[in-house]
């Protein structure tokens, strides 16, 4: 008993350890991010939090288009997950409850673009934007982030699941398919639902290669492609970096911090392990 | 005759239902994927008309010095990168599996938060700490090599840095999907398996492993994937540099499509990708499934 309890401890103060330095990165940004430029790199500025200055947080909120790109980001990122979820819930309740042609096709589709890499697509995506005139627009940024097949799949599989006396209440009244699905499918799956708002939302807000070529305006762009350009504006200088990455970070990882039961939820649901 | 008005009525419900989301697709993937194609045979600019040039960009890839170089350096990536960071997830979620209560909670969330980060945080965090003068860690490669180390402007230290800043920010997914897998594993087992006199060893090989084999090999599979579409990171680290040491794939579709405006070679180069992807994740998805039948 008392080895088991030994055991305990170790085990304990050893996950704290490596957690610890596992987000030693985070911490050292933060640290940074108080100080001022001169301290930053100047002799002897160790790892114990010294200053606690937040002028380069006003410089960056200020000085640089961060609240646009809060504004891009939020906005585009809202979109995406709305247009996602619910046309992905009526692709798959129509696959899962109704018979028309062409529909194991339809999901055979799914399915394969599962594999496909949308990266490869870029060039073209962006001559098709262009042919559009969405270019340095919010539709631009939106369009090709609208196909995650995951969510049909994953809708799918739990709509398969509903029991069909179900659906029987509501054809009696004369309720058709979209009654059905409003009605009944979707308020028995509001946990997937929000669990798959959760992960598109994440996705579609950390996303860099696509907003980053369909933007070129500064006012237009989102946070994770602003935020680089930062290094532009202030050249080396550390705190003001640091300031703009943690900022640009602090929705996402705030809203991780409320909803982190859900958030985890929602990776096992989204790659089909149950946990 | 009721039943047949029913049948079209469902099938033009059913397309409405469908429509949204056929729609986009048509236009924002296949269509995309037929004009990649057509343009990989044309001699294009980005924006305008080509001429049809045969097979003349394929021709010129096999004799593009650059694209064996990134073909390599893409194959180099996902050997520092998939085994390693599949091999730190399991330890990791077998470490949090056996704490308990908000420890575990707290300990899960650290691991996990670097994997909410947008790349350029990550990055932009990472170029600070490894900064040549003033980088936090540059007194640890002092102390391994004598000197400070300008790591992503040395061609030997460029892959593996940028291969472990990747790691620490796409771990804590891969520790999520086997903690879940660990979950559901019954304890009835482990218990036999301590009736018989097991040891811990003997627990993790007979009982664990195998039983953890489907989360392994999804793991796998998402990761081979994921590393083989490499680009932000070392667009926003190194930029292909030094000396093309870290070029991949996805950076020179860029350069030539966007900085070099060849849409025809670049659409060429896409292709060559698209179709390694998808025989790779074809192919890994089949031998992981027949691994895991045997079993």
């Amino acid at each position: 008993m008392k080895t088991r309890k030994l055991e305990n401890w170790v085990l304990g103060i050893g996950s704290l350890l490596t957690a610890a330095i596992w987000i030693f990165p985070l911490y050292w940004a933060f640290i940074t991010s108080i100080r001022t430029e001169e301290r930053v790199v100047s002799e002897g500025a160790g790892v114990i939090p010294d200053e606690f200055n937040l002028a380069s947080y006003i410089d960056v909120l200020f000085d640089t288009k961060l609240l646009n790109w809060y504004w891009n980001s939020i906005g585009t990122s809202v979109i995406i997950t709305l247009v996602v979820i619910v046309s992905g819930m009526m692709c798959a309740y129509a696959i899962s409850q109704m018979r028309f042609p062409g529909r194991r096709l339809l999901y055979g589709v799914v399915l394969a673009s599962f594999m496909v890499p949308s990266q490869a697509l870029v060039v073209t995506q962006f001559i098709l934007m262009n042919d559009m005139g969405l270019i340095n627009t919010w539709a631009g940024i939106i369009l090709p982030q609208l196909i995650v097949p995951v969510v049909i799949i994953v809708y799918k599989q739990f709509f398969d699941a509903v029991p069909k006396e179900m659906r029987e209440a509501v054809v009696l009244d004369g309720g058709g398919d979209y009654t059905l699905l409003f009605r009944i499918y979707l308020p028995l799956n509001w946990g997937i639902t929000t669990a798959l708002a959760i992960i598109t939302f994440i996705m579609a807000w950390n996303q860099f290669l696509w907003p980053f070529l369909v933007i070129t305006t500064e006012n237009q762009m989102t946070i994770p492609v602003g935020i680089t350009q930062v290094n532009d504006a202030f050249g080396v200088y550390y705190a003001r970096l640091m300031s703009v990455a943690l900022l640009g970070a602090m929705p996402v990882a705030i809203a991780y911090l409320i909803f982190q039961k859900k958030v985890t939820e929602a990776v096992m649901i989204s790659s089909g392990v149950k946990g | 005759m009721a039943m047949i008005t029913n049948r079209r009525r469902e099938v033009a419900v059913a397309m409405t239902l469908i429509a949204p989301f056929v729609l986009t697709f048509v236009l924002v993937f296949l269509y995309p994927t037929i004009r990649m194609i057509e343009l990989s045979f044309t001699n294009a600019p980005l924006i305008g008309p080509g001429e049809w040039v045969g097979l003349a960009n394929f021709k010129r890839l096999l004799t593009d010095n650059l694209f064996y170089t990134s073909l390599k350096n893409n194959g180099y990536f996902v050997l520092l990168t998939v085994v390693p960071t599949t091999a730190l997830a399991l330890a990791i979620a077998m470490m949090i599996t056996r704490l308990k209560g908000p420890l575990q909670a707290l300990i899960l969330a650290l691991f996990f938060l670097p994997y909410i980060l947008p790349v350029s945080v990550v990055t932009q965090i990472w170029a600070w700490m490894l900064d040549f003068q003033f980088g936090v860690l540059q007194p640890v490669f002092a102390f391994f090599t004598g000197k400070p180390v300008p790591v992503f402007k040395n061609p030997y230290w460029v892959m593996p840095t940028v291969a472990t800043v990747t790691i620490w920010w796409t771990n804590g997914f891969n520790v999520l999907l086997f903690i879940a897998g660990l979950r559901n594993i019954s304890s009835d087992y482990y218990e036999a398996a301590a009736l018989d006199g097991a040891t811990r060893w003997q627990l993790f090989t007979k009982v664990t492993w195998p039983l953890l084999w489907p989360v392994t090999a999804l793991v796998l599979t998402l990761q081979l994937i994921l590393q083989l579409k490499i680009f932000d990171q070392i667009y926003l680290l190194s930029s292909g540099g030094p000396f093309n040491s870290s070029y991949v794939l996805l950076l020179m579709v860029y350069r030539e499509a966007f900085q070099l405006n060849h849409g025809g070679y670049a659409s060429a180069i896409a292709l060559v990708l698209f179709v390694l992807i998808v025989v790779v994740s074809v192919l890994q998805f089949q031998l992981l499934r027949a691994g895991g039948n045997k079993q």
